[in-house]
Protein backbone atom coordinates (compact mmCIF):
# COMPACT_ATOMS: atom_id res chain seq x y z
CA UNK A 1 0.00 0.00 0.00
CA UNK A 2 0.96 3.13 -0.90
CA UNK A 3 1.98 5.22 2.42
CA UNK A 4 0.80 8.48 0.84
CA UNK A 5 -2.33 6.77 1.25
CA UNK A 6 -2.38 7.06 4.71
CA UNK A 7 -1.16 9.79 4.90
CA UNK A 8 -4.29 11.22 3.03
CA UNK A 9 -6.30 9.41 5.08
CA UNK A 10 -4.87 11.00 8.43
CA UNK A 11 -7.07 14.13 8.39
CA UNK A 12 -10.38 11.17 8.62
CA UNK A 13 -8.93 9.79 11.12
CA UNK A 14 -8.07 12.89 13.15
CA UNK A 15 -11.96 13.50 12.88
CA UNK A 16 -12.59 10.16 14.24
CA UNK A 17 -10.01 10.73 17.12
CA UNK A 18 -12.36 13.85 18.17
CA UNK A 19 -15.55 11.92 17.42
CA UNK A 20 -14.25 9.36 19.80
CA UNK A 21 -12.75 12.01 22.54
CA UNK A 22 -16.21 14.24 22.16
CA UNK A 23 -19.30 11.95 21.76
CA UNK A 24 -18.99 9.07 23.60
CA UNK A 25 -19.81 11.50 26.12
CA UNK A 26 -22.90 11.75 25.33
CA UNK A 27 -23.11 7.93 25.23
CA UNK A 28 -21.70 6.84 28.61
CA UNK A 29 -20.77 10.73 30.21
CA UNK A 30 -23.65 10.52 33.04
CA UNK A 31 -23.45 6.94 33.54
CA UNK A 32 -19.48 7.55 34.48
CA UNK A 33 -20.14 10.95 35.84
CA UNK A 34 -22.50 9.47 38.08
CA UNK A 35 -20.12 6.86 38.83
CA UNK A 36 -22.83 4.21 38.19
CA UNK A 37 -20.19 2.79 35.55
CA UNK A 38 -16.35 2.45 35.89
CA UNK A 39 -14.68 4.86 32.90
CA UNK A 40 -13.07 1.70 31.79
CA UNK A 41 -15.80 -0.51 31.39
CA UNK A 42 -17.71 2.22 29.40
CA UNK A 43 -14.37 2.45 27.36
CA UNK A 44 -14.15 -1.10 26.69
CA UNK A 45 -17.44 -1.08 25.70
CA UNK A 46 -17.83 1.95 23.99
CA UNK A 47 -14.99 0.78 21.70
CA UNK A 48 -16.38 -2.56 20.70
CA UNK A 49 -19.41 -1.28 20.09
CA UNK A 50 -18.50 1.93 18.01
CA UNK A 51 -16.66 -0.19 15.31
CA UNK A 52 -19.12 -2.88 15.41
CA UNK A 53 -21.75 -0.21 14.32
CA UNK A 54 -19.48 1.20 11.84
CA UNK A 55 -18.54 -1.91 10.14
CA UNK A 56 -21.98 -3.35 10.29
CA UNK A 57 -24.46 -0.54 9.92
CA UNK A 58 -22.05 2.33 8.27
CA UNK A 59 -22.69 2.16 4.90
CA UNK A 60 -26.40 3.80 4.71
CA UNK A 61 -25.17 7.07 5.68
CA UNK A 62 -22.31 7.23 4.09
CA UNK A 63 -24.18 6.30 0.64
CA UNK A 64 -25.81 9.92 1.30
CA UNK A 65 -22.78 11.74 2.05
CA UNK A 66 -21.46 10.12 -1.24
CA UNK A 67 -24.61 11.43 -3.26
CA UNK A 68 -24.14 15.02 -2.23
CA UNK A 69 -20.54 14.72 -3.64
CA UNK A 70 -18.78 11.72 -5.11
CA UNK A 71 -14.72 12.95 -4.40
CA UNK A 72 -12.73 10.63 -6.11
CA UNK A 73 -9.56 12.06 -5.95
CA UNK A 74 -7.86 11.53 -2.39
CA UNK A 75 -5.82 14.61 -2.23
CA UNK A 76 -9.53 15.73 -2.67
CA UNK A 77 -10.79 14.14 0.20
CA UNK A 78 -8.26 14.45 2.59
CA UNK A 79 -8.92 18.04 2.61
CA UNK A 80 -12.24 18.33 2.88
CA UNK A 81 -11.90 15.62 5.73
CA UNK A 82 -9.28 18.45 7.23
CA UNK A 83 -11.30 21.44 6.36
CA UNK A 84 -14.37 19.54 8.83
CA UNK A 85 -11.79 18.96 11.37
CA UNK A 86 -10.27 22.06 11.17
CA UNK A 87 -14.00 23.92 11.14
CA UNK A 88 -14.69 21.31 14.40
CA UNK A 89 -11.82 22.33 16.02
CA UNK A 90 -12.36 26.07 15.82
CA UNK A 91 -16.23 26.12 16.70
CA UNK A 92 -14.77 24.10 19.67
CA UNK A 93 -12.35 26.95 20.83
CA UNK A 94 -14.76 29.36 20.10
CA UNK A 95 -17.51 27.58 22.65
CA UNK A 96 -20.04 27.19 19.77
CA UNK A 97 -21.60 23.64 20.12
CA UNK A 98 -20.34 21.65 16.89
CA UNK A 99 -21.34 18.48 14.70
CA UNK A 100 -19.10 16.86 12.58
CA UNK A 101 -21.80 16.32 10.83
CA UNK A 102 -22.61 19.52 10.22
CA UNK A 103 -18.53 20.13 9.44
CA UNK A 104 -18.33 17.58 7.03
CA UNK A 105 -21.40 18.30 5.08
CA UNK A 106 -19.81 21.54 4.72
CA UNK A 107 -16.89 20.45 3.79
CA UNK A 108 -17.99 18.31 1.12
CA UNK A 109 -20.51 21.20 -0.39
CA UNK A 110 -17.17 23.00 -0.54
CA UNK A 111 -15.38 20.93 -2.60
CA UNK A 112 -18.35 20.82 -4.98
CA UNK A 113 -18.35 24.39 -5.33
CA UNK A 114 -14.87 24.40 -6.00
CA UNK A 115 -15.08 21.51 -8.53
CA UNK A 116 -17.74 22.86 -10.14
CA UNK A 117 -19.83 19.63 -9.34
CA UNK A 118 -23.56 20.55 -8.88
CA UNK A 119 -25.20 19.99 -5.57
CA UNK A 120 -27.89 17.68 -5.17
CA UNK A 121 -29.94 20.19 -3.65
CA UNK A 122 -32.68 17.09 -3.22
CA UNK A 123 -30.06 15.04 -1.19
CA UNK A 124 -28.97 18.56 0.91
CA UNK A 125 -32.90 18.99 1.75
CA UNK A 126 -33.17 15.79 3.29
CA UNK A 127 -29.85 15.81 5.38
CA UNK A 128 -31.16 20.15 6.29
CA UNK A 129 -34.46 18.67 7.86
CA UNK A 130 -32.94 15.89 9.62
CA UNK A 131 -30.68 17.91 11.27
CA UNK A 132 -33.94 20.00 12.80
CA UNK A 133 -35.93 16.79 13.09
CA UNK A 134 -32.96 15.23 15.19
CA UNK A 135 -33.07 16.71 18.44
CA UNK A 136 -36.90 17.20 18.21
CA UNK A 137 -37.49 13.20 17.59
CA UNK A 138 -34.55 12.81 20.66
CA UNK A 139 -36.92 15.16 22.49
CA UNK A 140 -40.36 12.76 21.71
CA UNK A 141 -38.99 9.81 22.00
CA UNK A 142 -37.33 10.38 25.65
CA UNK A 143 -40.79 12.42 26.62
CA UNK A 144 -42.25 8.70 25.66
CA UNK A 145 -40.03 6.90 27.43
CA UNK A 146 -39.96 8.95 30.44
CA UNK A 147 -43.64 8.49 30.65
CA UNK A 148 -43.18 4.95 30.07
CA UNK A 149 -40.71 4.47 32.74
CA UNK A 150 -42.70 6.17 35.18
CA UNK A 151 -45.79 4.10 34.69
CA UNK A 152 -44.19 0.89 35.21
CA UNK A 153 -41.80 2.09 38.10
CA UNK A 154 -44.97 3.23 40.02
CA UNK A 155 -46.26 -0.28 39.94
CA UNK A 156 -43.60 -1.93 40.11
CA UNK A 157 -42.25 -0.82 43.21
CA UNK A 158 -38.62 -2.00 43.62
CA UNK A 159 -36.59 -1.23 46.63
CA UNK A 160 -33.98 1.09 45.43
CA UNK A 161 -30.86 -0.41 45.88
CA UNK A 162 -32.32 -2.95 43.65
CA UNK A 163 -33.45 -0.17 41.04
CA UNK A 164 -30.29 1.51 41.21
CA UNK A 165 -28.60 -2.07 40.57
CA UNK A 166 -31.07 -2.53 37.02
CA UNK A 167 -30.25 1.08 36.18
CA UNK A 168 -26.28 0.00 35.91
CA UNK A 169 -27.20 -2.97 33.87
CA UNK A 170 -29.27 -0.55 31.78
CA UNK A 171 -27.24 1.99 31.52
CA UNK A 172 -24.72 -0.76 30.22
CA UNK A 173 -26.73 -1.89 27.10
CA UNK A 174 -28.15 1.60 26.82
CA UNK A 175 -24.86 2.82 26.05
CA UNK A 176 -23.55 0.01 24.01
CA UNK A 177 -26.41 0.31 21.80
CA UNK A 178 -25.98 4.22 21.92
CA UNK A 179 -21.95 3.32 21.02
CA UNK A 180 -23.50 0.95 17.74
CA UNK A 181 -25.63 3.34 16.83
CA UNK A 182 -23.10 6.47 17.14
CA UNK A 183 -20.73 4.08 14.85
CA UNK A 184 -23.04 3.10 12.39
CA UNK A 185 -23.79 6.56 12.26
CA UNK A 186 -21.59 9.17 12.63
CA UNK A 187 -18.36 6.58 10.49
CA UNK A 188 -19.84 8.31 7.38
CA UNK A 189 -17.75 11.54 8.76
CA UNK A 190 -14.80 9.99 9.50
CA UNK A 191 -14.30 7.86 6.33
CA UNK A 192 -17.08 8.71 4.06
CA UNK A 193 -15.65 10.96 1.91
CA UNK A 194 -12.64 8.41 1.09
CA UNK A 195 -15.04 6.00 -0.24
CA UNK A 196 -15.14 7.22 -3.70
CA UNK A 197 -11.92 7.42 -3.86
CA UNK A 198 -11.56 3.78 -3.08
CA UNK A 199 -8.11 3.94 -1.80
CA UNK A 200 -7.35 0.34 -0.20
CA UNK A 201 -6.64 -2.75 -1.91
CA UNK A 202 -8.84 -5.74 -1.40
CA UNK A 203 -7.69 -7.54 1.30
CA UNK A 204 -7.99 -11.31 1.50
CA UNK A 205 -8.71 -12.81 4.56
CA UNK A 206 -8.65 -16.73 4.23
CA UNK A 207 -12.34 -17.18 2.59
CA UNK A 208 -13.32 -13.82 3.15
CA UNK A 209 -12.81 -10.63 0.88
CA UNK A 210 -12.32 -7.11 2.92
CA UNK A 211 -13.53 -4.30 0.94
CA UNK A 212 -11.22 -0.77 0.70
CA UNK A 213 -14.67 0.62 1.99
CA UNK A 214 -14.76 -2.17 4.83
CA UNK A 215 -11.40 -1.45 5.39
CA UNK A 216 -12.33 2.11 6.06
CA UNK A 217 -14.78 1.47 8.25
CA UNK A 218 -12.79 -0.73 10.19
CA UNK A 219 -9.95 2.26 10.88
CA UNK A 220 -12.64 4.81 10.97
CA UNK A 221 -14.12 2.81 13.83
CA UNK A 222 -10.50 2.01 15.52
CA UNK A 223 -9.64 6.05 15.61
CA UNK A 224 -12.83 6.27 17.17
CA UNK A 225 -11.83 3.76 19.76
CA UNK A 226 -8.53 5.74 19.99
CA UNK A 227 -10.42 8.93 21.14
CA UNK A 228 -12.84 7.20 23.20
CA UNK A 229 -9.70 5.57 25.24
CA UNK A 230 -6.93 8.75 24.81
CA UNK A 231 -9.22 11.64 26.09
CA UNK A 232 -13.01 11.09 26.80
CA UNK A 233 -12.42 10.41 30.41
CA UNK A 234 -11.81 13.79 31.24
CA UNK A 235 -15.26 15.03 28.88
CA UNK A 236 -17.16 12.02 30.67
CA UNK A 237 -16.24 13.47 33.81
CA UNK A 238 -17.29 17.35 33.08
CA UNK A 239 -20.53 16.30 30.68
CA UNK A 240 -22.60 16.18 34.14
CA UNK A 241 -22.20 19.92 35.07
CA UNK A 242 -22.42 21.03 31.08
CA UNK A 243 -25.93 19.21 30.42
CA UNK A 244 -27.32 19.92 34.09
CA UNK A 245 -27.53 17.02 37.14
CA UNK A 246 -29.05 14.21 35.56
CA UNK A 247 -30.29 11.18 37.46
CA UNK A 248 -29.44 7.71 36.34
CA UNK A 249 -32.74 7.17 35.16
CA UNK A 250 -32.99 10.31 33.49
CA UNK A 251 -29.23 9.46 31.66
CA UNK A 252 -30.81 6.17 30.98
CA UNK A 253 -33.53 7.84 28.90
CA UNK A 254 -31.48 10.19 27.24
CA UNK A 255 -29.10 8.12 25.92
CA UNK A 256 -31.56 5.90 24.87
CA UNK A 257 -34.09 8.56 22.50
CA UNK A 258 -30.21 9.39 21.33
CA UNK A 259 -29.62 5.88 20.26
CA UNK A 260 -32.78 5.34 18.95
CA UNK A 261 -32.72 8.35 17.01
CA UNK A 262 -28.92 7.43 15.69
CA UNK A 263 -30.08 4.48 14.76
CA UNK A 264 -33.28 5.49 12.97
CA UNK A 265 -31.40 7.72 10.73
CA UNK A 266 -28.58 4.70 10.18
CA UNK A 267 -30.30 1.59 9.55
CA UNK A 268 -30.69 0.21 6.24
CA UNK A 269 -33.34 -2.52 8.11
CA UNK A 270 -35.69 -0.30 8.82
CA UNK A 271 -35.55 1.70 5.60
CA UNK A 272 -35.81 -1.67 3.56
CA UNK A 273 -38.81 -2.58 6.32
CA UNK A 274 -40.74 0.42 6.08
CA UNK A 275 -40.62 0.44 1.74
CA UNK A 276 -41.09 -2.80 2.15
CA UNK A 277 -44.45 -1.88 3.88
CA UNK A 278 -45.63 0.62 2.00
CA UNK A 279 -44.41 3.36 4.53
CA UNK A 280 -42.24 6.51 3.67
CA UNK A 281 -38.95 5.57 4.13
CA UNK A 282 -36.16 7.96 6.88
CA UNK A 283 -33.07 9.49 5.02
CA UNK A 284 -30.07 7.63 6.29
CA UNK A 285 -27.87 11.09 7.16
CA UNK A 286 -25.17 11.41 9.74
CA UNK A 287 -26.49 13.82 12.53
CA UNK A 288 -25.36 15.15 15.84
CA UNK A 289 -24.78 13.17 18.80
CA UNK A 290 -24.83 16.09 20.98
CA UNK A 291 -27.47 17.69 19.31
CA UNK A 292 -29.69 14.52 19.69
CA UNK A 293 -28.75 13.92 23.70
CA UNK A 294 -29.42 17.58 24.55
CA UNK A 295 -32.96 17.41 22.82
CA UNK A 296 -33.95 14.21 24.69
CA UNK A 297 -32.71 16.41 27.74
CA UNK A 298 -34.52 19.66 26.89
CA UNK A 299 -37.71 16.39 26.55
CA UNK A 300 -37.25 15.30 30.03
CA UNK A 301 -37.40 18.67 31.52
CA UNK A 302 -40.25 19.58 29.99
CA UNK A 303 -41.85 16.78 31.64
CA UNK A 304 -40.74 17.89 34.67
CA UNK A 305 -42.01 20.85 34.27
CA UNK A 306 -38.84 23.07 33.38
CA UNK A 307 -39.84 26.73 32.90
CA UNK A 308 -36.64 28.16 32.06
CA UNK A 309 -35.70 26.20 28.50
CA UNK A 310 -32.46 28.74 27.92
CA UNK A 311 -33.20 30.11 24.77
CA UNK A 312 -29.72 31.19 24.24
CA UNK A 313 -28.33 27.02 24.50
CA UNK A 314 -30.87 26.54 21.69
CA UNK A 315 -29.87 30.07 19.77
CA UNK A 316 -26.21 28.47 19.88
CA UNK A 317 -26.97 25.27 18.76
CA UNK A 318 -28.33 26.88 15.73
CA UNK A 319 -25.56 29.09 15.25
CA UNK A 320 -23.74 26.11 14.85
CA UNK A 321 -25.65 24.70 12.46
CA UNK A 322 -25.19 27.81 10.13
CA UNK A 323 -21.26 28.29 11.05
CA UNK A 324 -20.41 25.04 11.09
CA UNK A 325 -20.73 23.92 7.56
CA UNK A 326 -20.22 27.27 6.10
CA UNK A 327 -16.68 27.85 8.09
CA UNK A 328 -16.11 24.24 7.27
CA UNK A 329 -17.45 25.18 3.82
CA UNK A 330 -15.03 27.90 2.86
CA UNK A 331 -11.76 26.19 4.46
CA UNK A 332 -12.57 23.19 2.28
CA UNK A 333 -12.97 25.56 -1.07
CA UNK A 334 -9.18 27.65 0.27
CA UNK A 335 -7.51 24.54 1.49
CA UNK A 336 -8.78 22.50 -2.23
CA UNK A 337 -7.02 25.63 -4.13
CA UNK A 338 -3.91 25.83 -2.19
CA UNK A 339 -3.44 21.87 -2.42
CA UNK A 340 -4.19 22.30 -6.26
CA UNK A 341 -2.41 25.32 -7.18
CA UNK A 342 0.84 25.18 -4.62
CA UNK A 343 1.14 21.49 -4.01
CA UNK A 344 -0.01 20.85 -7.83
CA UNK A 345 -1.86 17.95 -6.82
CA UNK A 346 -5.16 16.37 -7.96
CA UNK A 347 -8.44 17.03 -5.85
CA UNK A 348 -11.22 16.92 -8.49
CA UNK B 1 -22.29 -11.85 33.75
CA UNK B 2 -20.27 -13.14 36.42
CA UNK B 3 -20.27 -9.27 37.53
CA UNK B 4 -23.94 -8.63 36.91
CA UNK B 5 -24.67 -11.57 39.52
CA UNK B 6 -22.77 -10.45 41.64
CA UNK B 7 -23.87 -6.67 41.65
CA UNK B 8 -27.45 -8.48 41.97
CA UNK B 9 -26.65 -10.52 45.40
CA UNK B 10 -25.11 -7.86 46.96
CA UNK B 11 -28.02 -5.68 46.23
CA UNK B 12 -30.13 -8.13 46.88
CA UNK B 13 -28.00 -8.25 50.69
CA UNK B 14 -28.39 -4.72 51.02
CA UNK B 15 -31.88 -3.90 50.49
CA UNK B 16 -32.32 -6.96 53.21
CA UNK B 17 -30.04 -4.70 55.51
CA UNK B 18 -32.38 -2.05 54.90
CA UNK B 19 -35.28 -3.34 55.83
CA UNK B 20 -34.11 -5.32 58.70
CA UNK B 21 -32.60 -2.25 60.25
CA UNK B 22 -36.31 -0.85 59.75
CA UNK B 23 -37.39 -4.22 61.13
CA UNK B 24 -35.20 -3.27 64.65
CA UNK B 25 -37.07 0.15 65.14
CA UNK B 26 -40.49 -0.61 64.67
CA UNK B 27 -39.68 -3.70 67.24
CA UNK B 28 -38.18 -1.61 69.65
CA UNK B 29 -40.85 0.32 69.53
CA UNK B 30 -43.47 -2.15 70.48
CA UNK B 31 -41.00 -3.15 73.11
CA UNK B 32 -40.84 -0.22 74.71
CA UNK B 33 -44.51 0.65 74.73
CA UNK B 34 -44.66 -3.05 76.54
CA UNK B 35 -41.97 -1.90 79.04
CA UNK B 36 -43.78 1.51 80.01
CA UNK B 37 -47.21 -0.71 80.40
CA UNK B 38 -45.03 -3.20 82.57
CA UNK B 39 -43.18 -0.32 84.91
CA UNK B 40 -47.00 1.61 85.16
CA UNK B 41 -48.58 -1.81 86.54
CA UNK B 42 -45.61 -3.72 88.63
CA UNK B 43 -43.47 -0.89 88.91
CA UNK B 44 -39.38 -2.12 88.05
CA UNK B 45 -39.30 -5.78 87.74
CA UNK B 46 -38.00 -9.34 85.62
CA UNK B 47 -40.49 -8.54 83.02
CA UNK B 48 -39.26 -4.54 82.68
CA UNK B 49 -35.88 -5.69 82.41
CA UNK B 50 -36.40 -8.48 80.21
CA UNK B 51 -38.24 -5.64 77.94
CA UNK B 52 -34.95 -3.42 78.10
CA UNK B 53 -32.58 -6.17 77.44
CA UNK B 54 -34.14 -6.28 74.24
CA UNK B 55 -34.13 -2.84 73.26
CA UNK B 56 -30.40 -3.01 74.60
CA UNK B 57 -29.66 -5.68 71.86
CA UNK B 58 -31.63 -4.17 69.26
CA UNK B 59 -29.92 -0.87 69.58
CA UNK B 60 -26.41 -2.74 68.84
CA UNK B 61 -27.84 -4.84 65.98
CA UNK B 62 -29.17 -1.79 64.36
CA UNK B 63 -25.54 -0.03 65.18
CA UNK B 64 -24.53 -2.97 63.58
CA UNK B 65 -26.52 -2.88 60.59
CA UNK B 66 -26.17 0.91 59.85
CA UNK B 67 -22.50 0.32 59.62
CA UNK B 68 -22.27 -2.28 57.67
CA UNK B 69 -24.83 -0.63 55.21
CA UNK B 70 -22.74 2.68 55.39
CA UNK B 71 -19.70 0.43 54.58
CA UNK B 72 -21.02 -1.09 51.63
CA UNK B 73 -22.89 1.96 50.25
CA UNK B 74 -19.49 3.65 49.83
CA UNK B 75 -17.13 0.59 49.24
CA UNK B 76 -19.46 -0.46 46.59
CA UNK B 77 -20.33 2.88 45.11
CA UNK B 78 -24.24 2.18 45.11
CA UNK B 79 -26.54 4.12 44.87
CA UNK B 80 -24.41 7.08 44.39
CA UNK B 81 -27.25 9.73 43.64
CA UNK B 82 -28.98 9.04 46.99
CA UNK B 83 -26.93 7.58 49.76
CA UNK B 84 -26.16 10.65 50.97
CA UNK B 85 -29.43 10.64 51.63
CA UNK B 86 -30.27 7.27 52.70
CA UNK B 87 -27.34 7.50 55.82
CA UNK B 88 -28.72 10.71 56.79
CA UNK B 89 -31.74 8.35 56.88
CA UNK B 90 -30.53 5.88 58.96
CA UNK B 91 -28.12 7.84 61.08
CA UNK B 92 -31.03 9.93 62.45
CA UNK B 93 -33.60 7.27 62.97
CA UNK B 94 -30.83 5.52 64.73
CA UNK B 95 -31.20 7.87 67.44
CA UNK B 96 -34.86 6.81 67.97
CA UNK B 97 -33.49 3.48 69.22
CA UNK B 98 -31.13 5.45 71.20
CA UNK B 99 -33.89 7.62 72.98
CA UNK B 100 -35.89 4.09 73.52
CA UNK B 101 -33.12 2.86 75.22
CA UNK B 102 -32.49 6.02 77.30
CA UNK B 103 -35.64 6.60 78.69
CA UNK B 104 -35.79 2.61 79.97
CA UNK B 105 -32.57 3.24 81.00
CA UNK B 106 -33.58 6.53 83.24
CA UNK B 107 -36.87 4.23 84.60
CA UNK B 108 -34.16 1.83 85.95
CA UNK B 109 -31.81 4.43 87.43
CA UNK B 110 -34.61 6.77 88.65
CA UNK B 111 -37.25 4.80 89.35
CA UNK B 112 -40.24 7.47 88.87
CA UNK B 113 -42.70 7.19 91.78
CA UNK B 114 -46.10 7.43 88.86
CA UNK B 115 -49.08 8.11 91.19
CA UNK B 116 -52.50 6.09 90.07
CA UNK B 117 -54.34 9.27 88.62
CA UNK B 118 -51.24 9.90 86.36
CA UNK B 119 -51.10 6.36 84.84
CA UNK B 120 -53.62 6.51 82.27
CA UNK B 121 -52.04 9.63 80.83
CA UNK B 122 -48.41 7.87 80.22
CA UNK B 123 -50.27 5.29 78.90
CA UNK B 124 -51.98 6.66 76.49
CA UNK B 125 -48.84 9.26 75.42
CA UNK B 126 -46.71 6.12 75.31
CA UNK B 127 -49.09 4.56 72.96
CA UNK B 128 -49.32 7.59 70.94
CA UNK B 129 -45.74 8.18 70.41
CA UNK B 130 -45.27 4.05 69.74
CA UNK B 131 -47.86 4.71 66.41
CA UNK B 132 -45.98 8.03 65.35
CA UNK B 133 -42.90 5.54 65.12
CA UNK B 134 -44.75 3.15 63.19
CA UNK B 135 -45.70 5.21 60.91
CA UNK B 136 -41.99 6.86 60.50
CA UNK B 137 -41.44 2.90 59.59
CA UNK B 138 -43.89 2.24 56.88
CA UNK B 139 -42.63 6.15 55.71
CA UNK B 140 -39.20 5.37 55.52
CA UNK B 141 -39.89 1.64 53.72
CA UNK B 142 -42.22 3.41 51.27
CA UNK B 143 -39.04 5.97 50.25
CA UNK B 144 -36.87 2.88 49.40
CA UNK B 145 -39.47 1.54 46.81
CA UNK B 146 -42.35 4.21 46.22
CA UNK B 147 -41.01 7.65 47.62
CA UNK B 148 -44.68 9.18 46.27
CA UNK B 149 -46.66 7.31 49.09
CA UNK B 150 -44.11 8.99 51.73
CA UNK B 151 -46.28 12.36 52.47
CA UNK B 152 -49.17 10.17 53.33
CA UNK B 153 -47.45 8.18 55.93
CA UNK B 154 -45.61 11.28 56.94
CA UNK B 155 -49.20 13.22 57.27
CA UNK B 156 -49.86 10.73 59.86
CA UNK B 157 -46.68 11.25 61.56
CA UNK B 158 -46.95 14.70 62.18
CA UNK B 159 -50.52 13.97 62.97
CA UNK B 160 -49.56 11.53 66.33
CA UNK B 161 -46.99 13.78 66.89
CA UNK B 162 -49.65 17.13 67.68
CA UNK B 163 -51.59 14.15 69.83
CA UNK B 164 -49.24 13.52 71.85
CA UNK B 165 -48.08 17.16 72.57
CA UNK B 166 -51.50 17.44 73.48
CA UNK B 167 -52.07 14.23 75.99
CA UNK B 168 -48.44 15.16 76.99
CA UNK B 169 -49.19 19.29 77.79
CA UNK B 170 -52.78 17.96 79.62
CA UNK B 171 -50.81 15.39 82.19
CA UNK B 172 -48.20 18.45 83.09
CA UNK B 173 -51.18 20.50 83.72
CA UNK B 174 -52.69 17.96 85.73
CA UNK B 175 -49.33 17.45 87.75
CA UNK B 176 -48.15 20.59 88.57
CA UNK B 177 -52.19 20.78 89.25
CA UNK B 178 -51.93 18.64 91.78
CA UNK B 179 -50.40 18.55 95.84
CA UNK B 180 -47.44 16.50 95.22
CA UNK B 181 -44.21 18.25 96.31
CA UNK B 182 -42.29 20.24 93.40
CA UNK B 183 -39.34 17.62 92.76
CA UNK B 184 -41.61 14.94 92.50
CA UNK B 185 -43.88 17.45 90.57
CA UNK B 186 -40.46 18.41 88.07
CA UNK B 187 -39.57 14.53 88.34
CA UNK B 188 -42.74 13.34 86.72
CA UNK B 189 -42.71 16.41 84.23
CA UNK B 190 -39.27 15.08 83.27
CA UNK B 191 -40.33 11.63 82.10
CA UNK B 192 -43.48 12.75 80.04
CA UNK B 193 -40.98 15.30 78.11
CA UNK B 194 -38.99 12.24 77.91
CA UNK B 195 -41.46 10.24 76.16
CA UNK B 196 -42.59 12.75 74.24
CA UNK B 197 -39.22 13.77 72.73
CA UNK B 198 -39.53 10.32 70.87
CA UNK B 199 -42.43 11.72 69.11
CA UNK B 200 -40.66 14.59 68.62
CA UNK B 201 -38.00 12.75 67.19
CA UNK B 202 -40.03 11.04 64.96
CA UNK B 203 -41.41 14.09 63.18
CA UNK B 204 -37.89 15.30 63.00
CA UNK B 205 -36.90 11.82 61.19
CA UNK B 206 -39.93 12.53 59.12
CA UNK B 207 -39.12 15.92 57.82
CA UNK B 208 -36.06 15.06 56.56
CA UNK B 209 -37.77 12.03 54.69
CA UNK B 210 -39.78 14.42 53.44
CA UNK B 211 -36.88 16.16 51.87
CA UNK B 212 -35.44 13.00 50.89
CA UNK B 213 -38.73 11.60 49.06
CA UNK B 214 -39.27 14.87 47.20
CA UNK B 215 -35.46 14.68 45.62
CA UNK B 216 -36.22 11.31 44.96
CA UNK B 217 -39.37 12.42 42.95
CA UNK B 218 -38.09 15.50 40.92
Amino acid sequence: MDPLVLLFLSSGLFLGWALGANDAANVFGTAVGTKMVKWRTAAIICSIFVILGAVISGAGTSGTLGKLGAITALPGAFMTAMSAAVAVFMMTKSGLPVSTSQAIVGAIIGWNFFSGSPTDINTLTKILITWILCPVLAAAIAIFLFKVLKFFSRRVKLHMVMADAYTRVALLFAGAFGAYALGANNIANVVGVFIPANPLPVLQLGPYLVSSTQQLFMLGGLAIALGVFTYSRGVMMTVGGNLGRLSPTAAFIAVTAHSIVLFIFASRGLEAWLAGNGLPTIPLVPVSSSQAVVGAIVGISILQGATGIRWSVLGRIVAGWIATPFVAGLLSFIGLFFLQNVFNLVVI
Amino acid sequence: MKTSLHLFRRTKELEQKIDSFFDKISEAAVIYRLAVRVYLKEGLNEDFQERLDRVNALESDADKLRREIEQQLYSNTLIPDSRGDVLGLIETADQLLSQFEGSLWAFTIEQPDIPEEFRDGYKKLTGMVVKAVDELGLGARAFFRSPHDVPAYNHKVMLYEKEADIISTNLKKAIFASDLELARKLHLREFVEQIDGVADMAEDVADRLAIYAIKRLV
